[in-house]
Parts: C-alpha cells; sequence; structure tokens
C-alpha cells in the first residue's frame, strides 16, 4: 500500500516502522507512522480515519432524541458524559428547565462514568508497561459500576440513560444503597492501586520525566482534561462552566506542574478520590420531583446556534449544533477531547524511545472513536 | 469582558467586522478572509483580550457560501468569542491558517480541508486526515453525492 503520510526530509541512518493499525497499546484502531534513528522518535505521524463514521453527517439527517444515540459509540467509555453534552445543549436551546432530581442523578451517574473510565484507564495503563495484575484490578472495580448501570438502565456499556428532557427511566430502588456500597468499597481500593503501581520504582522510572509537555503548549494545542491538568493547566469544565449539579458541590481541581507522563498518571488517581467525594455528597440527598420533563416527540430547535461543553474523562467535550428552526440540525460539530490531546503526541514524544512512546500514549488515554468520530 | 466591552474594544481596530449577538451565546464577530489572519493575531496577542485558547474550529457549508467557524476563549480572563469567516468561491476556497497562532488548529485545519475542501494558506501539512488521499469530494458539503457509499441522501 502506498503510504501517503510519509515525510521526505529523513536521513539515511532513518527509517520508519508502523505502530498499529491494531497495536496492542492503542487500544482502538490507529496507525502511528514513527520514523526513528535507532530506537529514538524523530517523529511521530498519526494515520486516522479507520473507523471514521462520519456521524457528524448523519447527525443532519437524525432527530434531536436520535442525535443522543449516536454520542455514546464516540467515546463509549464516557457515554453517559457525552450524552448529557447533547441533553443540555438541546434542553439549553428549548429554555427547558430540568428538576433538581435529574441534576443530582446526572451528576451522580456522570462521575460514575468518570470512575469506570479511569479504572479501565488504570488497568490498561499498568498492562501497557508490562504489569498485567492492574488490568484485571481494574476491571474488578469497574464492574460493580457497571452492574449499577445496568440495574438502573438496562445497559452496561452505551448508556443512553440521558434523554432531552430528562432521563430514560427513574432510578432503581437499589441504586442508592449500591453506590454507597461501591464507594465504600473503592476507598480501600485506590490505596490499593497507589502499592501496586504508582509506588513501584520500575513505574515510576519509566514515567517520570517522559513525554514533558507544558502549560503553554497544552493551551496552544487545545488540550484539556487530566492531560492539560497535569501541566498546571486549570481546564476542567466542571469548575468554570459548571452545569447540573455540580455548581452545588465542593472539590479540588486535580492539578500537577510537573506535565510528565507520571503528572498525567497521578491526576487520574486523585481525580478518583474527587469524583467519590461529589457522589458522596449527592447520594444522601437526591430530591424528589419527576424524572423527566415533557417535550414535543418531535422536537424543533429555535434557529441559532448553541454551545455547550462538558467534562468527560478524557476532557473537555464542545458540542456545537447549528439549527434553521426545523427538526434535523443544520450542522453538528463534535469537539472531542481526544482529537487535541492526539494532535499533541509528536510534539511530547520526539527524542523519547519507542517504550516511552507506549507509556505516553497511555496517560493521553486515547479512545478512538472519539477522535475518529 | 462583557461582550459589550469586547465588540468596543475590537471594531476599534478598523478591520470592517459585523458584530451580532442574535441567536448565539456568544459574541459573534464576521471578517473577511483577507482581513481573518490579522484579526486572529490581534485577538491572541492583545494584553486586554488574550485569546489564547481555540477550543473549536468548524467548517460550514452556508448553501452557497463555505465558512469556517472559530471558538475562542481566553484561559486568562475566562471571555469568550466566536469569529466566523466566509467565502463565496466554491470551487478554489482559501483562507488563512492560524495553525501558526494556535497548534490545535493543526489538525483542525485538516479536517475542514477533509470534509468541506477549504485550503489553508501556511498550513504545514494539509493533506486528508480522516480520508484517503485519492478519496473524490468532500462529503460535509450539502451537495456531496456518492451514489455507492453514501447511505444518507
Amino acid at each position: 500500500m502506498e503510504t501517503a503520510v510519509v515525510n521526505t526530509d529523513f536521513k539515511s541512518q532513518e527509517y520508519f516502522i508502523n505502530m498499529g493499525p491494531q497495536h496492542p497499546a492503542t487500544h482502538g484502531v490507529l496507525r502511528l507512522l514513527l520514523t526513528i534513528d535507532g530506537e529514538i522518535i524523530k517523529k511521530v505521524d498519526p494515520d486516522l480515519g479507520y473507523i471514521h463514521r462520519s456521524i457528524e453527517k448523519m447527525c443532519e439527517r437524525d432527530s434531536y432524541q436520535q442525535i443522543v444515540h449516536l454520542t455514546d459509540r464516540m467515546d463509549y467509555l464516557s457515554a453517559n458524559i457525552n450524552n448529557e453534552a447533547v441533553c443540555l445543549a438541546v434542553e439549553n436551546a428549548l429554555e427547558l428547565e430540568v428538576t433538581d432530581r435529574i441534576k443530582v442523578i446526572r451528576t451522580i451517574v456522570g462521575e460514575l462514568t468518570r470512575i469506570s473510565s479511569h479504572c479501565l484507564w488504570w488497568g490498561v495503563m499498568g498492562m501497557d508497561v508490562g504489569a498485567l495484575t492492574t488490568y484485571f484490578y481494574g476491571f474488578r472495580d469497574r464492574e460493580m459500576i457497571n452492574d449499577i448501570f445496568e440495574e438502573t438502565c438496562g445497559a452496561r456499556l452505551t448508556m443512553n440513560y440521558n434523554v432531552p428532557g430528562g432521563l430514560m427511566f427513574d432510578i432503581h430502588p437499589n441504586f442508592v444503597k449500591r453506590v454507597k456500597e461501591f464507594v465504600a468499597h473503592f476507598k480501600t481500593k485506590i490505596p490499593e492501586y497507589d502499592r501496586l503501581l504508582s509506588n513501584n520504582i520500575i513505574f515510576q522510572k519509566r514515567t517520570k520525566g517522559v513525554g514533558v509537555l507544558t502549560k503553554e503548549d497544552a493551551i496552544s494545542f487545545g488540550v484539556s482534561g487530566p492531560v492539560g491538568r497535569a501541566s498546571g493547566y486549570s481546564c476542567d469544565v466542571r469548575k468554570y462552566h459548571p452545569y447540573s449539579a455540580l455548581d452545588r458541590v465542593t472539590f479540588n481541581e486535580a492539578l500537577r506542574i510537573e506535565g510528565d507522563t507520571y503528572a498525567r498518571y497521578q491526576v487520574r488517581i486523585q481525580e478518583l478520590w474527587e469524583s467519590l467525594s461529589i457522589i458522596e455528597q449527592l447520594i444522601d440527598n437526591i430530591p424528589e420531583g419527576d424524572y423527566r420533563v415533557p417535550t414535543n416527540a418531535v422536537i424543533k430547535l429555535p434557529k441559532g446556534e448553541y454551545y455547550q461543553k462538558v467534562e468527560t474523562a478524557r476532557g473537555e467535550l464542545g458540542v456545537y449544533i447549528i439549527s434553521t428552526g426545523t427538526k434535523n440540525p443544520y450542522r453538528v460539530k463534535f469537539r472531542s477531547p481526544g482529537f487535541s490531546n492526539l494532535s499533541v503526541l509528536n510534539h511530547i514524544a520526539v527524542g523519547s524511545k519507542i517504550a516511552d512512546l507506549v507509556a505516553i500514549m497511555a496517560t493521553l488515554d486515547l479512545v478512538i472513536p472519539d477522535i475518529d468520530r | 469582558m462583557t461582550n459589550e466591552a469586547l465588540q468596543n474594544l475590537i471594531s476599534a481596530w478598523n478591520l470592517d467586522l459585523g458584530f451580532s449577538e442574535e441567536g448565539s451565546q456568544f459574541l459573534n464577530v464576521s471578517v473577511k478572509p483577507e482581513r481573518l489572519h490579522f484579526l486572529m493575531e490581534q485577538l491572541k496577542i492583545n494584553q486586554e483580550t488574550k485569546f489564547d485558547y481555540l477550543f473549536c474550529l468548524t467548517g460550514v457549508d452556508w448553501g452557497q457560501n463555505l465558512g469556517v467557524v472559530y471558538h475562542l476563549e481566553s484561559t486568562i480572563f475566562r471571555h469568550q468569542l466566536v469569529v466566523k469567516v466566509e467565502t463565496d468561491d466554491r470551487d478554489n476556497p482559501i483562507i488563512d491558517s492560524v495553525s501558526d497562532l494556535w497548534s490545535t488548529a493543526g489538525f483542525h485545519e485538516r479536517e475542514v480541508y477533509d470534509f468541506f475542501g477549504i485550503k489553508f494558506n501556511n498550513h504545514p501539512n494539509l493533506k486528508r486526515l480522516f480520508l484517503t488521499e485519492e478519496w473524490d469530494g468532500f462529503p460535509l458539503r450539502k451537495d456531496y453525492e456518492d451514489d455507492i457509499n453514501m447511505v444518507i441522501k
């Protein structure tokens, strides 16, 4: 096959290798064209589009209720938060005020989603650098969250629990009890994560000082989420544009200044604690009220442009809807966090070794459909 | 800075701009393609605006015109602004690249080129991003048709 993404200015001792499309460390179908000199990386050229499904084009055909169901196929590890973003955009456009009950449940479910995504990330991060045990530990805890979701809305991965106007169903009678059980369980497990991986000297040697990203570059590359915050860039959408019930809870924004792979790792570990804290503040006082506010069967947004940003497990997801007043959007753009986070890979990986690239990619926490859409 | 203060400041630069807040939660500024890069540079470096964060870059097919929408935010002041640029040349749409100001535009402009065929002046690496090099046409244009692969008509 003709390699379209080859650069021409390479020297005689350099050579190309392909990493992926289906490399164990890319967790999806992403091809990286590496220009290397010995073991040192000179250039990383990502080749995307293997699972591009033209979701933005499909949105121009679909009704607003249908669009919600496409978004959880993008970042399937933050499915609930993706759904929430579209629902919030539609509700803002309709000036529809949802009940406190909806807001609080959305926030709890969103934070559970974040924990489950970080659990999976932690497991595969360990696996990428050669520690298989973490994979099973991460999945063990994530399983409890999936069980809670399954009981409440019937799905474990692509939830579709949020709909424009509220929630698909009310929470299951066991929901509160099981979430509390999970919180108590998980509080004893994060220290275990630390003992197993965070404090492991081999792991630290492989991640400290690797793939350093400065704050200025993070902002310029549009990097967000834990990747940005590890560089000292305060970019938590939950803090500066709070949505749902996030304005009524207190939590700390996880920040590090080193900007290296270990800092990105530490930010996510701290975020696990913060998400638990948010859930604890809300779980005992879920307000009474309707779980769904009536909407028209056919939603027509007023003519105009609507932008809603939320904080997914990977960073800032933006939903930009242009409406001409009909039942379909004129144009929808998803500003996905993974897309911007991937664009920084070449910048921070140059000069590292291939084994470092695996660790760097692991802490960028890429979900390929989130990039390809 | 409030939208009103932003508008006063930016209109003092005499760049023949159009302002609108109708149907949008942001202040919208429309600019002619030849003035775009100068405006964007000012928005980024001016001490009072400091729009250092380009959080979204979207291509839009407005029917006759092709356009690009830039969503800007300042990480220092947390104010936001939308800049819009349009060209009516559908056969050879050219707009200046802003990838020298915000690195994130590097990928985003390639995406717009891929789906809308808008060419960006001075872009360091302007080629298809998601689709293959030999792909014919630009799928997110409203008049795009592909009899074989296209499910959505």
